[in-house]
């Protein structure tokens, strides 16, 4: 990895003469990476202060460094969570904005961008303005879901939302295949505020696509009782295991034995939050089961109008090309936000985790034609093996976020490996 | 605990003033900055609004003459602090600082003379009072004579040194004194730094020395690690630490 990160407390002063700013580093692409090793990029996580929080409104305003994890911990108990959470808490608000995350809720809720109310910025020339739907409009819609790449975030000013309990009622169900999944999926998005469920994505033939499908929301306070939900204590991934220690075997093994996991077909039950939202986080450095190899995600999102089979077919391509793993998450989307790179839209995203491997640029290059096919995109936090041609080809909204660009940042002096890969911003 | 502090707006400093506030205890944060320490204070108030005892004043070590006045505006908000944590100094790189002789006589006076100077007013306050809690950072860069800590590593073995005999003195009358070594921490003084192998993270750390303030520990390692790391270079031969450039 190129470059060193500059931690410091005080964003303000250290954005001066950055090319880019680094949260927690957990999206799986090179977005929070430098383009060279002079670059100077900054670590935010320690500008992590609250500078204000309105209890009766659930307005929140905090340094960029701010830990979605830390929101959770201090804002349950008085009754609020944030309106939209990825599937970690170990991440930034900063980060959030940049990537305008999207979560269980988004046909319902948006992405978190959508519960933005105001930024302050550093922006290339170095002035520092803020800006909100009313203020600078269009550097607030071209920055949330932008990359980092129109101006540092310095402060977020976000709604949390507010909840009757720390608890979530769930409501999960086992399904034989790809068809009944996405049936189920549509007929539970109108009546439950979070939805989203995981494939096994090795298994092939008549039960391709079996899973489970998840469907939550807030428990009320009869439901909760008074008790709060237990933290538990975190358990750490010890090692790398090494690279062969997780194969089309072992993986396969891991998929039937979580799909059984579940006895009943239908279970419904009161959960706490961590485990619901955020079931990777509760092993540390998991990350390291893939060994020194590593591994990437491919995510993109289908539209509706390529319905149900377009998803059926995508499946059947990733699986044929083998290169899925444990992990493949499948959710419908909400209507297009205003972020102008904003990921999702109406339609169904799908998550896969992949293992570094010499066959992987293939795999890529083969779902992402059949991905400009249907009409959809890749979420670039996920992206680090994109080909220019192939963004350009799914992304009409590029020339408005260059405008963007040109205007905001003429000199493009903000940039990351991932600009130079996509955008062809200069090394 | 009724707590000052000194260096409560960055890195480990701010850490150990969360940790305290979050557990109940009344803090008094000190440092340089007005705008900083306004925000540092805004921050431990939203985390905790049950929290009522909680104020600031700026505190810079290199005015000795402000000390007395930022302890009495401490005493004035707390009503008598018990406890003094200073986590405040002045670090540069031993590059920069060879080049730069004013900037050397600086970080020897901040480091030393001046922190000693501030933990005598401390002193005096908390033995008049009975006794009380001081803790101050020192650093594993005091433990042994370095090359890439040659005049940084020097104003930390003598701080090191006063801490040990403030010690040995005052224990008895009922002053606790615990000296923290810190190893390498990732915060926003070593930004830019590589981190070597046991870097420790800020919340470590103040977990550790907050349990230490409870115990009455006089001397801490942290990440503890640290403690094995010096006792093995303490016990290097000269020849070998002028060959090797750690």
């Amino acid at each position: 990895m190129p470059g060193r990160e500059l931690l410091s407390e005080n964003l303000e002063a250290a954005t001066r003469g950055a090319v880019l700013c680094r949260g927690l580093g957990r999206s799986y692409g090179d977005s929070s990476l430098p383009a060279r090793l002079e670059d100077k990029v900054v670590g935010t996580q320690l500008a992590n202060r609250i500078l204000a929080f309105d209890a009766e409104t659930g307005v929140l305003r905090a340094e960029a460094g701010f830990c979605l994890a830390e929101l959770n911990r201090l804002f349950m108990p008085r009754g609020f969570f944030s309106p939209v959470t990825p599937g970690t808490k170990f991440v930034t608000l900063g980060g959030m904005v940049a990537s305008d995350v999207h979560g269980k809720n988004h046909h319902v809720a948006g992405c978190f961008g959508a519960h933005v109310r105001a930024l302050r910025m550093r922006l290339a020339d170095e002035s520092l303005v803020e800006c909100s739907p009313t203020e600078h409009t269009d550097l607030f819609y071209g920055t949330i879901g932008g990359m980092g790449l129109l101006g540092h975030i310095l402060e977020v000013e976000v709604t949390l939302q507010r909840i009757p309990s720390p608890w979530v009622w769930m409501e999960s169900e086992r399904v034989g295949d790809i068809d009944a999944y996405m049936d189920g999926l549509s007929r539970a998005a109108p009546t439950w505020p979070m939805t989203m469920g995981w494939i096994d994505c090795l298994h092939r033939g008549r039960n391709m696509g079996r899973g489970i499908l998840m469907a939550g929301r807030w428990a009320t306070v009869e439901e909760a009782g008074s008790e709060p939900p237990r933290t538990a204590r975190d358990k750490t991934f010890p090692i790398d295991l090494p690279n062969w220690a997780l194969n089309s075997f072992t993986a396969r093994a891991f998929n039937t034995a979580y799909y059984h996991r579940q006895l009943q077909r239908h279970v419904t039950k009161l959960v706490s939050p961590d485990p619901f939202f955020y079931p990777l986080d509760a092993i540390l450095h998991w990350n390291r089961a893939y060994g020194s190899r590593g591994f990437t995600q491919y995510q993109c999102v289908l539209p509706r109008a390529a319905g149900a089979p377009a998803v059926r077919e995508f499946m059947e391509r990733l699986t044929k090309l083998g290169g899925a793993s444990p992990l493949c998450v499948i959710k419908d989307c909400g209507p297009e936000g205003k972020g102008v790179l904003s990921f999702p839209l109406e339609g169904t995203s799908i998550a896969v985790d992949m293992a570094v491997s010499p066959a992987l640029q293939g795999i890529v290059d083969s779902l992402n034609e059949f991905v400009i096919a249907t009409g959809g995109r890749i979420y670039l936090t996920k992206d680090s093996f994109t080909r220019p041609e192939h963004f350009r080809a799914m992304e009409p909204r590029l020339p408005s976020f260059l405008a963007l660009r040109e205007k905001w940042d003429p000199k493009r002096r903000l940039r990351s490996a991932q600009s130079v890969r996509l955008f062809g911003d200069r090394a | 605990m009724k707590a000052i502090v000194f260096g409560g707006t960055t890195g480990m400093g701010r850490a150990i003033a969360q940790r305290l506030a979050e557990r109940g205890d009344a803090v008094f944060l000190l440092s340089i900055d007005q705008e900083d320490l306004a925000r540092s204070a805004a921050d431990l108030k939203a985390r905790h609004p049950q929290q009522a005892d909680l104020g600031y004043a700026v505190c810079n070590l290199e005015e000795p003459q402000g000390f007395a006045a930022a302890l009495d505006a401490a005493d004035a908000a707390l009503g008598n602090f018990d406890t003094v944590i200073v986590t405040a100094a002045l670090f540069a790189s031993q590059e920069a600082l060879e080049a730069d002789i004013e900037l050397t006589r600086r970080l020897l006076t901040v480091n030393y003379a001046n922190t000693v100077v501030f933990c005598e007013h401390v002193r005096k306050r908390l033995l008049a009072r009975g006794g009380g809690h001081l803790a101050v950072f020192s650093s594993v860069a005091g433990d042994r004579g370095r090359k890439p800590v040659m005049i940084y590593g020097s104003s930390k073995a003598g701080l090191s040194v006063y801490l040990e005999a403030l010690d040995h003195k005052y224990h008895e009358a009922g002053l606790h004194v615990l000296c923290v070594k810190p190893g390498f921490v990732k915060t926003g003084m070593t930004a830019g730094l590589k981190p070597p192998p046991f870097a420790g993270e800020p919340e470590g750390v103040a977990k550790d020395v907050i349990r230490a303030l409870d115990r009455g520990t006089p001397l801490i390692y942290a990440p503890r690690i640290w403690r094995l790391v010096m006792l093995v270079i303490r016990h290097l031969p000269r020849f070998v630490m002028r060959k090797i450039a750690f």
